[in-house]
């Protein structure tokens, strides 16, 4: 995830090719969703530009958003740190941002961003509840950290301060999100692992792994720690001083013992230290269990009893937006809440936003497998067409309902994050 | 090739020292500044100017997301008062040392078989060669290579297993200080080799008759007579070794799964964080640590003499 590509959606000669047909498809997505259609001619010179972290930025979309809304879309994949800096010190070199709501957090004050109307966004009531309400279901506890929707939400058209409940201004359209826990490699494990504590497990010296991304390593740590008792936090995405010290210093002990293999940075890392069997328990993102997997090595995603830290994204309009080009870019959220996209991400293993959309763009299997947490009953293949999983299978961690239900944290930023940033610094050079 | 780096500059640096030819109608003064007009452009636009701006933003203030100008030492006292800088460039000097070493020793001796052992001028350029084929891919593919190997399911474990040699994997061949120096040497060597071998070639053959005329064995030939002319290659061969060394980040990152710190990664940890006068603080500081490393080095050979 650190290199920097330019993804152009769509070459020059496929522009060419599709300007006849622009204005049918346009109209035709129109006829089709029910949504306000711009008119054709101008829609096909509109270019819209979108940055993001490379899980949602997706060539699949650009190409799509052509053929279905007539415009063009472009993506720019960049890591979360280039993401916040880019939405903080250059609102003129993006029109669509796509982030985390943590990085929303910090970005939003800068004045950057813009409110969007929810009466604009046409399934805006069918949204899960975590991004409005804060609660999945109305007896769900809201866990800790920079839960989406104490961030969602403004005043008004020009608010700055975040509001506590709806208000009809949403600072992001929530688009992707998950639970994350660590993943295991059960063949070399051989028993059942069930909390949170196992990474610390001397079991597992020399076999252990962490991510060496602070903001969210820290939260992997104070899930830990947590769990094993040593430290009873007043918030885990907001930590005092006193307390990231001591999960510091937690750590640097283990690591001072050998308990790591290796800390890992990038994706592929991740993928290859549990490939390779260098390391047998790690955090670990839902994807790229996903690729462990598809080598036809055993990789689960191991649910915990003490829950999931969650992350989740979306996107937000640059300040600079106006005209045609904000009502292409509502055009296009509206799109993205229609469940072509949200189909598309659910079948790689991530949420959409607005499930019963998606469901539409998914096979009765597919829905019942990635949603439901129910038992496969054909293949299960990625969008890219990698099998994923036999007839038979069910979803590590199982339903939409029991992963998310289970959230212990969101992916936060704290008060004290320059500090945390430096005891990390310390932690890896220990 | 070390010919062409070393004189340029002195060209550029010392423009009056050809001042003694008689020039017509320009003086000799204003001449010498033209020639060296376009190196000293270079040299100032993608050299001098990068560096200041470097040395000026360290004394910058940083938000968490945002740089400010401003006039303060708060970045150099932050990294001159904790104790893991100093554990971290104690680190870096360790690798630079340890790489320095190695690489001296084996591409010394590499060198010397190509200069002296090698009779025909054909083998020594195809052996030559050989040596550079590695260079043919990047850097990073060639460190990265290493990993599968030293891993612990990887050749080196298997092979020594199957021979009986161990009964459990070696776990500090991979992501250990030893995997870490291992890459550096086998990136750098060929550092080394190359100016060595250059100076080796330039000894006259008739020294070393005479050396032996005199009934020097070969082990006196070697430090009486080869070491003492080789000094200046050694010495260009040390300052890439150890600039490289001291300067890498991606390797210590790669080869110890990120469990190792040295300067580099330092600087890059605070890149990616935003954090940019500290980064550059710290760049400074590691500047002048290897300025004065290179200035140690420096006083025991003349290198521009010798040359």
């Amino acid at each position: 995830m650190t290199t920097k590509q330019d993804k152009k959606g769509v070459s020059r000669r496929s522009v060419l090719k599709g300007a006849a047909a622009t204005a049918g498809a346009a109209l035709g997505s129109g006829a089709i969703t029910g949504f306000p259609t711009i008119w054709a001619q101008n829609i096909k010179d509109v270019k819209l530009r979108q940055f993001g972290t490379g899980v949602s930025n997706l060539n699949d979309v650009a190409q799509k958003v052509k053929e279905d809304l007539g415009f063009t879309l472009e993506m720019t994949a960049l890591d979360s740190d280039s993401v916040t800096q880019r939405a903080a010190t250059q609102p003129d070199s993006f029109d669509i941002a796509d982030i985390e709501y943590w990085i929303c957090k910090k970005v939003w004050p800068t004045g950057n961003l813009q409110a969007m109307d929810t009466s604009k966004i046409a399934n805006y009531d069918k949204i899960v509840g975590i991004f409005k309400s804060g609660k999945l279901t109305p007896e769900s506890v809201i866990a800790q950290g920079t839960a989406p929707h104490s961030v969602g939400f403004v005043d008004g058209p020009d608010g700055t301060t975040f509001a506590e409940e709806e208000t009809g201004w949403m600072t992001l359209i929530p688009t992707i999100y998950n639970a994350d826990t660590l993943g295991i490699r059960p063949d070399l494990i051989g028993r059942p692992i069930e909390s949170w504590t196992e990474l610390l497990n001397p079991e597992f010296k020399g076999k252990a792994s962490i991510l060496d991304i602070s903001s969210i390593g820290i939260m992997d740590m104070a899930m830990v720690c947590e769990a094993m008792g040593e430290i009873a936090y007043g918030d885990k995405g907001n930590m005092t001083r006193e307390e990231i010290d001591k999960t510091i210093a937690i750590f640097t002990e283990a690591k001072k013992n050998g308990q790591f293999r290796a800390f890992w940075k990038t994706f592929d890392e991740s993928v290859n230290l549990m490939a390779s069997g260098e390391v047998v328990i790690q955090s670990m993102w839902s994807p790229a269990i996903t690729a462990v997997k598809s080598r036809g090595i055993s990789c689960v995603y191991q649910p915990l009893k003490e829950g999931y830290r969650s992350w989740g994204g979306g996107i937000g309009l640059s300040k600079s937006l106006s005209g045609l080009e904000l009502d292409a870019a509502y055009e296009y959220i509206n799109w993205y809440l229609s469940g072509w996209v949200g189909g598309y991400l659910m079948r790689q293993g991530y949420y959409s936003a607005v499930p019963e959309t998606s469901k539409e763009f998914m096979s009765e299997n597919e829905w019942g497998y990635w949603f439901e947490g129910k038992e496969a009953t054909d293949v299960i293949t990625s969008p890219t067409g990698d099998k994923l999983a036999a007839a038979g299978e069910t979803r590590d961690g199982g339903s939409f309902y029991d992963r998310m239900g289970a959230v212990a944290c969101w992916n936060a930023v704290m008060d004290e994050n320059q500090y945390m940033v430096r005891k990390w610094n310390e932690f890896i050079a220990a | 090739m070390s010919d062409q780096t070393q004189t340029i500059p002195l060209e550029a640096t010392m423009p009056a020292a050809t001042g003694k030819r008689q020039s017509h109608g320009m003086s000799d003064a204003l001449s010498g500044w033209l020639m060296s007009l376009p190196l000293a452009l270079i040299l100032f636009f993608f050299l001098l100017l990068p560096i200041l701006t470097i040395v000026i933003v360290s004394f910058w203030g940083a938000t968490e997301y945002s740089i400010y100008p401003a006039f303060q030492f708060d970045n150099y006292e932050f990294l001159l008062t904790s104790p893991v800088t100093y554990q971290v460039f104690l680190n870096t000097i360790k690798y630079a040392v340890i790489a320095w070493a190695a690489t001296l020793l084996i591409g010394f001796t590499i060198a010397y078989f190509l200069a002296f052992h090698v009779r025909s001028l054909v083998w020594q350029i195809a052996l030559f060669l050989l040596c550079t084929i590695p260079f043919w891919t990047s850097n990073i593919i060639r460190m990265i290579s290493w990993i599968p190997f030293l891993g612990r399911n990887g050749i080196a474990n298997s092979t020594l297993m199957d021979l009986g040699i161990i009964d459990q994997p070696l776990e500090w061949l991979l992501y250990s200080d030893f995997a870490v120096i291992l890459a550096f040497v086998h990136l750098y060597t060929l550092f080394m080799v190359v100016p060595i071998f250059n100076t080796m070639m330039r000894i006259d053959k008739s020294l070393l008759e005479a050396a032996y005329d005199n009934g020097a064995t070969g082990f006196q030939t070697l430090t009486n007579v080869i070491i003492p002319l080789t000094k200046p290659g050694i010495m260009i061969g040390s300052i890439f070794v150890i600039t490289l060394v001291m300067g890498d980040f991606i390797t210590v990152r790669f080869m110890s799964g990120s469990q190792k710190a040295n300067v580099g990664r330092l600087i890059s940890n605070d890149i990616g964080l935003l954090q940019y006068p500290s980064a550059c603080a710290t760049a400074v500081i590691l500047l002048i640590t290897v300025l004065l490393v290179i200035a140690v080095m420096l006083r025991f050979v003349d290198i521009r003499k010798e040359l």
